[in-house]
């Protein structure tokens, strides 16, 4: 799970050209919300000895991700915060991640979103895979498990597809699986005694020279905020005049 | 001067159109070659169109031990074909599989890798838009090999022949790379009209349709337009969510985005802020989609629309 800053707040960079994380308000990622529900219902399904851990890279304020994962329904949480993580890009982060879900596991299903709400970048559950050495099922809308067999619906780019795979694997999942739980009031209560543990890079064996900013592979050289859309022609339809309006504004811009 | 590789997207040997655009997007960078991984049936076909755009290689990967494995084993033979000639960049369309086989490919050369490019110019140095289009960014790789997907609409196809010459390439894939696989497939249904992500126009439809989806469909025709909508029209289960427009959804970037009874929240943004000129028809002239365009209309789109169309199809004659 990704904690990200709020996607409806004022987003900024940095002066380093990093996204800022402590400006602007920070929660779970919406898109990992789905995660951790279809991690919940394959558990539900699947019966009592299987376990959900949350884990989430991130300062401090992240651990608020984990906190809500554990009050959702997750077993355990874990937390992994380490001062030259900052910046890590999404390379650096799958490392940390496959550290961490070694170090957690084994597990027989690894559960991300299709992607953060911040970089969207969409790449870290293929690299985790790759890491790990697991096959991918990803971008799922509708998941079927039985056994050790995980089978996905999924909209590719030209068809929709039937994926499937044999634990253990990385599966993503989107918004068109369903609605996340809310945390209910016992959910909250109960989160409170659920061991959570914070991991350093120390812990996972990570060489803090080969996370950060500074040795990322790519590098941002600037980011302009773009300046705001001069306002259009707005106007407002009269007997029929907005349908002309619009006809002529489409046949001076040559698209008809 | 050191060869570019362009992934060719393609269903079943047909070349889709954004490849086209990455090939003239390598000419900035180096030799354009592309590689195919597909039916060897279809490399002759495949190598002329491609030639035709400036490709002066195609190495030509024939695919029938490995169709219906998924990315894995294209990561694999790239990572080969990057081995054999240590190119300038890798080049891939931004799609699902695009990104993921970048993502696998990184790792695997332990090199940098930037996704959802808008423009690549010599360096190479690329741009992409975050943030729901509020920042642009210009970035490098600086480790290994740039590998960088781009986006649909990003470059103009350039119609000059490539020296063209087809080389097959015989990959080593890995059991481990065949491990999850593509049980079922069915392609889009055709719907004759052009993809949503390539298209040079996009008309939507959001909550605002009430579920009533032929105006937009009728002014789409009209312009020779995808049909796009909302995430509100796909959960009100109106339209599959193939046709989403947003963050979860599609991302476009058409010449001209017409968006209709689609209020304008956050994620459809994402989806599309970077089309060029951006026109919305909605009753409710508070709708923050009024924020965005170049042309708006204050009205209902069952009125407008119709109206529109008709107008505009008297105009083509």
């Amino acid at each position: 799970m990704k904690y990200v800053p709020d996607a409806t707040a004022d987003r900024q960079f940095e002066s380093d050209n990093t996204v800022d994380r402590v400006g602007v308000d920070g929660l779970l990622s919406e898109l990992d919300e789905y995660a951790v529900e279809q991690a919940l219902q394959i558990k539900e399904k699947a019966g009592d000895d299987t376990e959900v851990t949350a884990v989430c890279i991130g300062p401090e304020k992240a651990l608020d991700a984990v906190r809500k994962a554990l009050q959702m329904g997750a077993d355990k949480g874990i937390h992994v915060s380490d001062e030259a993580i900052a910046g890590s890009d999404a390379i650096a982060t799958s490392l940390v991640l496959a550290k961490a879900v070694e170090k957690a596991g084994p597990a027989d299903l690894i559960v991300c979103g299709m992607a953060s709400t911040d970089g969207g970048m969409s790449v870290v559950p293929a690299m985790l895979a790759e890491r790990l050495g697991l096959p991918q099922v990803t971008f799922a809308s509708v998941i079927e498990t039985q056994g050790d067999q995980v089978r996905i619906k999924r909209d590719g780019d030209t068809a929709t597809e039937v994926i499937g795979g044999t634990m253990p694997l990385v599966l993503s999942v989107t918004d068109q699986t369903g609605e996340a739980r809310y945390p209910s009031f016992k959910g909250i209560m109960a989160a409170k005694k659920k061991p959570l543990e914070t991991w350093s890079l120390a812990d996972l064996g990570v060489d803090a020279g080969d996370v950060g900013l500074s040795v990322a592979w790519t590098e941002v050289e600037e980011t302009t905020a773009r300046p705001p859309r001069t306002a259009g022609e707005i106007v407002t339809d009269e007997d029929g005049s907005g349908a002309t309006a619009l006809t002529e504004f489409l046949a001076a811009k040559k698209f008809i | 001067m050191s060869e570019v590789l362009v992934l060719v997207d393609h269903v079943d040997g047909a070349v889709r159109k954004p490849t086209l655009e990455l090939l003239a997007i390598a000419k900035r960078l180096g030799e354009p070659s592309a590689v195919f991984i597909g039916d060897a049936g279809k490399t002759a076909e495949v190598a002329e169109k491609l030639k035709a755009y400036g490709a002066e290689k195609i190495y030509a990967v024939e695919d029938s031990q490995i169709k219906g494995y998924l990315v894995a084993p294209k990561a694999e033979a790239l990572q080969q074909l990057v081995a054999k000639t240590s190119p300038a960049a890798v080049l891939i369309v931004s799609s699902y599989e695009g990104k993921e086989i970048a993502g696998r490919l990184a790792i695997k050369l332990e090199s940098g890798l930037i996704t959802d490019a808008v423009d690549v110019q010599e360096g190479p140095v690329t741009t992409q838009s975050v943030f729901a289009g509020n920042f642009t960014v210009t970035a490098k790789v600086t480790k290994g090999t740039p590998i960088i997907t781009v986006k649909p609409n990003a470059a103009t196809p350039e119609e000059s022949a490539g020296a063209g010459t087809v080389e097959e390439f015989t990959a080593e894939i890995s059991d481990a790379a065949k491990t999850a696989q593509i049980v079922a497939s069915q392609p889009r249904k055709a719907t004759g009209r052009p993809e949503l992500t390539e298209a040079a126009i996009v008309v939507s439809g959001g909550r605002g349709t009430g579920g009533n989806f032929e105006p937009i469909e009728g002014l789409a025709d009209a312009l020779g337009a995808a049909v796009g909508a909302s995430r509100a029209a796909v959960d009100s289960g109106w339209m599959p969510h193939s046709f989403q427009v947003g963050q979860t959804g599609k991302t476009v970037s058409p010449q001209l985005y017409v968006a209709n009874g689609i209020s304008g929240a956050i994620q459809h943004r994402a989806g599309m802020q970077t089309s060029k000129t951006i026109v919305a028809v909605n009753k409710d002239d508070e709708a923050p989609i009024f924020e965005l365009v170049d042309f708006g209309v204050v009205g209902d789109l069952h009125t407008v629309l119709p109206a529109a169309t008709e107008e505009i199809n008297k105009r083509k004659g």
